[in-house]
């Protein structure tokens, strides 16, 4: 009788990571999927926060894709080892703090680590020569292999083709004439495999699966590593980064302010760690300082804050401040007029 | 008797994945409640059940926190 083989697939919940798994399952493979959570990752979750989003329909696109195809999916967690992906990337970075080339790198490498322990004969992945200008290269995929030690146990269904076959197309589990040549940035030829599968309702890819590729994100997290005078971080550091408005009016700290009532509800959960300031007599943010703050720090920052709360134009507002180890205190501020808060304080 | 998951103040998938890996530690047949803040946990966690062979026998919400109980599998 022959071995029932097994694959691992990384799913990232775009279109091409579906396609390579489901190519696979097509030719008689066990296909299980692995997603592995960074940190970064981009999920529609993160927008349920704030609460204008709320009604929005939410799925997270690697358990969409999993369910779609029939196959187990394993998130794993990798955000503490992943930080010296970002933190020290061998390949540099994209166009913002992307470390994508070292990224692939990583994943690969953790899905090879995996698949000892849970008996999996090869790992395939939905990369397209040509499609990513660092990480989808001829060389950079070249690279992956090697410094992710996977060996021939790489398969990329969706560009097998243009590739030297790999062992699981030199041992007869797959069949090479069933696989693909897909090359380019070109989204044509997925998007008609798709349509021959029936799926119809995939998520958009559009590179931004991780939020290092976002700019404004990414300059955030710069300002982040400067402030502290080192490059490190925990993993609320970078949750924060993705809730609400983040102004810096003095180099040892910023405000985040929160946009309204969802993200005001996320940020409370963060009281014991930050200093908070809240309004008492207009509806307005919740406010975290982040870095250490004096009298007169506080003052400034709850002039600021006042000015994105209903009593903007009001003489004076009352506010709140608890500090970390939940003493409060009454402050009256006067809102600073807009044109005082300077655009170079926003992040 | 159930076992016990806090997940508040995580947001998705974080509460997906202490599901899953509180549940590997488990028997087939055995409960977990969890407790959660993310609304996304209301689609993620039942998916994430129905892919790897468990099963949601109660979810509601009770002051903003949604409670979801799983019983574990055969699959496990």
């Amino acid at each position: 009788m022959t071995k029932q083989r097994r694959a691992l697939a990384l799913i990232s919940g775009g279109l091409d990571s579906l396609l390579a798994a489901r190519v696979v399952q097509e030719q008689g493979i066990h296909v299980e999927g692995v997603n592995f959570y960074t940190g970064f990752c981009v999920e529609g979750h993160t927008h349920a926060i704030r609460k204008k989003d709320r009604a929005r329909p939410k799925r997270n696109n690697a358990l969409w894709v999993a369910e779609q195809i029939g196959i187990k999916l394993h998130i794993i967690d990798v955000s503490e080892s992943y930080k010296d992906v970002v933190i020290n990337p061998k390949h540099g970075y994209g166009a913002n703090l992307n470390p994508c080339l070292d990224c692939k790198c990583f994943m690969v490498g953790k899905a090879v680590e995996w698949i000892g322990g849970h008996g999996f004969d090869f790992i395939i992945t939905g990369e397209v020569i040509g499609q990513r200008p660092m990480s989808q290269r001829r060389d950079t995929m070249r690279i992956v292999v090697r410094e992710s030690q996977v060996g021939e146990r790489l398969l990329r269904p969706l560009c097998a083709k243009n590739l030297p076959p790999t062992l699981p197309e030199l041992e007869g589990w797959v069949d090479r004439d069933k696989l693909y040549g897909f090359s380019g940035r070109s989204r044509k030829p997925q998007m008609a495999l798709a349509k021959q599968f029936g799926l119809t309702d995939y998520a958009q890819p559009a590179g931004g699966c991780c939020f290092l590729t976002d700019e404004a994100y990414s300059r955030k997290l710069a300002d982040l590593w400067q402030a502290r005078g080192s490059r490190e971080y925990e993993l609320d550091d970078i949750m924060l980064l993705k809730v609400g408005r983040h102004l810096r009016p003095r180099p040892h700290f910023k405000l985040i302010i929160g946009r309204e009532e969802g993200e005001n509800n996320f940020l409370q959960g963060y009281r014991r760690r930050f200093v908070q300031l809240r309004m008492i007599s207009h509806p307005g943010p919740l406010t975290l300082l982040d870095g250490e703050t004096g009298p007169e720090d506080r003052e400034l920052a709850a002039r600021i804050a006042a000015r994105f709360s209903a009593g903007r134009e009001a003489e004076q507002v009352e506010m709140q401040l608890v500090d970390k180890d939940g003493s409060e205190r009454a402050l009256q501020v006067t809102p600073m007029p807009v044109a005082d808060i300077r655009s170079e304080w926003y992040l | 008797m159930k076992q016990q998951l806090d997940a508040r103040c995580l947001l998705c998938p974080l509460p997906v994945i202490r599901v899953q890996d509180r549940i590997n530690s488990m028997a087939a047949g055995e409960l977990l409640e969890v407790v959660c803040t993310d609304p996304g946990a209301a689609s993620d966690i039942p998916v994430w059940c129905r892919i790897n062979g468990h099963k949601v026998v109660e979810m509601q919400e009770q002051e903003g926190e949604l409670v979801i109980v799983v019983e574990v599998g055969d699959s496990q």
